[in-house]
C-alpha cells in the first residue's frame, strides 16, 4: 500500500465550523476515492512567514492516507486547487521512513530534548535516593 | 627572559584550538526522515534571510543536506518558513 500525504492550508477568515466541514470534505472526498485514511493532524491556526493572498495566518491540516494505485490523485489534486477555501496544498510521497516517522511521532517516541531531560531528571533521582555505602573507619579503636 | 615551555608550545604549534570533528548529524543519531512540516527543526538549517546554509556549514553528508533542502522549499511553499526574510534569528 502507498502511503501518501496531504497538508493544507484553509483560510482563516472562515468561522470554525466552515473549517470544520472544509476539512472533513476533503476526507470524504478521499474515502470516496477508494483511499483509507491513517490520519489526520489538525496542525491549527499558525502564523504565515508571508502573506498568502492577503492574510496572514492560516489553518493547516495534514492528513496522512494509504491506497493501492493512485491514478485518482491529480483528479484530486485539481479539486484541491478549484477549492476557493484552501490557499496551498502539498501532496506528498511517504518512503517507508516517513513512514515510521509519522508512527512514532503519533506515539509520542519523538519527544526529542524533552523526553531526553526527564529521563537525565528520573536517573538524578533515583541516584540521590539510592543507599549510601557504609564508610568503615578501620582504624578506630 | 628564557621562554616557558608554554610560550613555545603556543608560538609554534599553528593547530592549536583546532576546530572540533564536524560530523553530519543525520548519521550519527540514525534520522532518516526529515519532516518538511517541522519549521523549528529545520531553522538550523537556514541563516538569518531565511537562506539555506551551505554543507561545509552545517557539517551534513550530501545525501541529507538534499534531503534538508528539500524540506525546507516544501516548508516554504506551505508558508512555514520564508523565502526572504531579514533578522530570522
Amino acid at each position: 500500500m502507498r502511503h501518501y500525504e496531504v497538508t493544507f492550508l484553509v483560510d482563516p477568515v472562515l468561522s470554525g465550523e466552515e473549517v470544520k466541514s472544509t476539512a472533513d470534505q476533503i476526507q470524504r472526498e478521499l474515502t470516496g476515492y477508494g483511499a483509507t485514511i491513517i490520519a489526520v493532524d489538525e496542525m491549527g491556526l499558525r502564523q504565515l512567514a508571508y502573506p498568502i493572498n492577503r492574510r496572514s495566518s492560516g489553518v493547516y491540516f495534514a492528513i496522512e492516507f494509504g491506497c493501492e494505485v493512485a491514478d485518482w490523485l491529480t483528479k484530486f489534486e485539481l479539486g484541491l486547487k478549484r477549492n476557493e477555501r484552501l490557499l496551498r496544498f502539498l501532496t506528498v510521497k511517504l518512503d517507508k521512513y516517513g513512514v515510521k516517522y509519522n508512527d512514532d511521532k503519533r506515539n509520542g517516541l519523538i519527544g526529542g530534548k524533552k523526553k531526553r531531560d526527564d529521563d537525565a531528571a528520573a536517573a538524578a533521582l533515583a541516584a540521590e535516593q539510592a543507599p549510601v555505602p557504609q564508610v568503615v573507619d578501620l582504624d578506630a579503636n | 627572559m628564557a621562554a616557558t615551555r608554554e610560550d613555545v608550545k603556543f608560538l609554534s604549534n599553528p593547530k592549536i584550538g583546532l576546530r572540533r570533528k564536524k560530523y553530519c548529524r543525520f548519521r550519527k543519531f540514525g534520522i532518516k526522515y526529515i519532516d518538511y512540516k517541522d519549521a523549528d527543526f529545520l531553522l538550523q538549517f537556514i541563516n538569518e534571510q531565511g537562506k539555506l546554509l551551505p554543507r561545509r556549514i552545517t557539517g551534513n553528508s550530501l545525501k541529507y543536506q538534499r534531503r534538508v533542502a528539500t524540506a525546507v522549499k516544501r516548508a516554504r511553499h506551505l508558508g512555514m518558513l520564508p523565502f526572504i526574510a531579514d533578522l530570522m534569528k
